[in-house]
């Protein structure tokens, strides 16, 4: 399928939870969804018939100045088509839907993205930090962060 | 070493050795030391190469160890994040006296390319333990590690076991 299947299939099946297409040569392919519906739209871009996304590349988080972004990079191998979803949540409450009950491969992204950014991501399993550790305070990627003076009585900086 | 080659003139050629004993204690002790390795990024993939045949790591007389307990000297290879000091200060506190510590590469001697900025790394990990030898490079050449090691074991051989307070102009 190519990216405008793609997107008039979710289009179609989601409405206005599913915002726009974005195919410009700079970037690959991408569909920008409401956050909200991430997961309905996760699970049926895996299971339907003709979509089958079964394996997921990458999950990053991304700091947009005023928004936080998480992005989706998803691929099939049965049909060897891709797509890339974006979504994008505000600083004071950045709550996403988690996907790792969809994909395994999701639950170390999404710990990452919760540990350097502080994205929440509603119904994951075990949702503690991955890199830092865990008395860190803080969210280190975000534009605004202040790094401490001094951990466990060494200084930072 | 002073002592091995005291042995082409044996006294009155009956293969003796007149010695000090600190000086015999120390021989044994420089030319056996075993170590617990901290690899923690590039440095320790160079260290691999230097424990393999061709650079022959062992010839100094190491023997790595996985227990701090055993372990004579701690090599410190590699980018000290603030996760890892605590774990670098709990290992080197549960080392037995005599101890030693090589610190190896840049990042390990001051934080290297992160020696300014950076959150996570701290800025050479003599600001939490003490530091014997600090062997520079990012990361060190083998001809290094070896160096480094002799430096050690030059200064476990000049080290005073006896009347130490003394030595030193204590009291």
């Amino acid at each position: 399928m190519s990216p405008q299947e793609i997107y008039e299939k979710l289009k179609k099946d989601f409405g206005d939870l599913v915002t726009e297409l974005v195919d410009v040569p700079q970037t690959d392919p991408y569909i920008r969804v409401q956050p909200s519906a991430v997961f309905d739209i996760c699970h049926s871009l895996r299971d339907d018939a003709g979509l089958e996304f079964d394996y997921l590349m990458s999950l990053s988080g991304t700091d947009l100045g005023e928004q936080l972004g998480v992005v989706y990079h998803l691929y099939s191998m049965h049909h060897r088509h891709k797509i890339v979803i974006k979504t994008e949540v505000s600083k004071e409450n950045p709550l996403v839907p988690s996907v790792e009950r969809l994909w395994r491969s999701a639950d170390w992204h999404e710990r990452e993205a919760w540990d350097l950014l502080g994205i929440r991501f509603d119904g994951h399993h075990n949702h503690i930090r991955i890199l830092l550790p865990y008395d860190w305070e803080g969210h280190p990627l975000r534009k605004d962060y202040q790094a401490p003076e001094t951990y466990h009585g060494m200084k930072v900086s | 070493m002073g002592l091995l080659n005291k042995l082409d003139d044996p006294y009155e050629g009956g293969g003796i050795v007149l010695g000090k004993v600190e000086e015999l204690l120390n021989w044994g002790r420089s030319k056996s030391d075993w170590y617990l390795h901290f690899g923690l990024a590039c440095c320790a993939i160079e260290f691999m190469a230097m424990n393999a045949s061709h650079f022959d790591f062992m010839r100094f007389g190491t023997i790595p160890r996985t227990s701090p307990r055993q372990a004579d000297f701690i090599m410190i290879t590699g980018t000290v994040t603030f996760k890892m000091a605590d774990r670098i200060k709990v290992l080197y506190e549960q080392m037995a006296e005599p101890k030693y510590v090589i610190s190896v590469g840049s990042c390990s001697n001051s934080g290297g390319p992160y020696w300014e900025h950076g959150y996570h790394v701290l800025k050479g990990v003599d600001l939490i333990i003490p530091v014997d030898v600090y062997i520079p490079g990012c990361p060190p050449r083998p001809e290094a590690f070896e160096e480094g090691m002799i430096q050690l074991q030059k200064k476990i051989s000049q080290q005073a076991i006896f009347n130490k307070r003394k030595k030193l102009g204590i009291e």
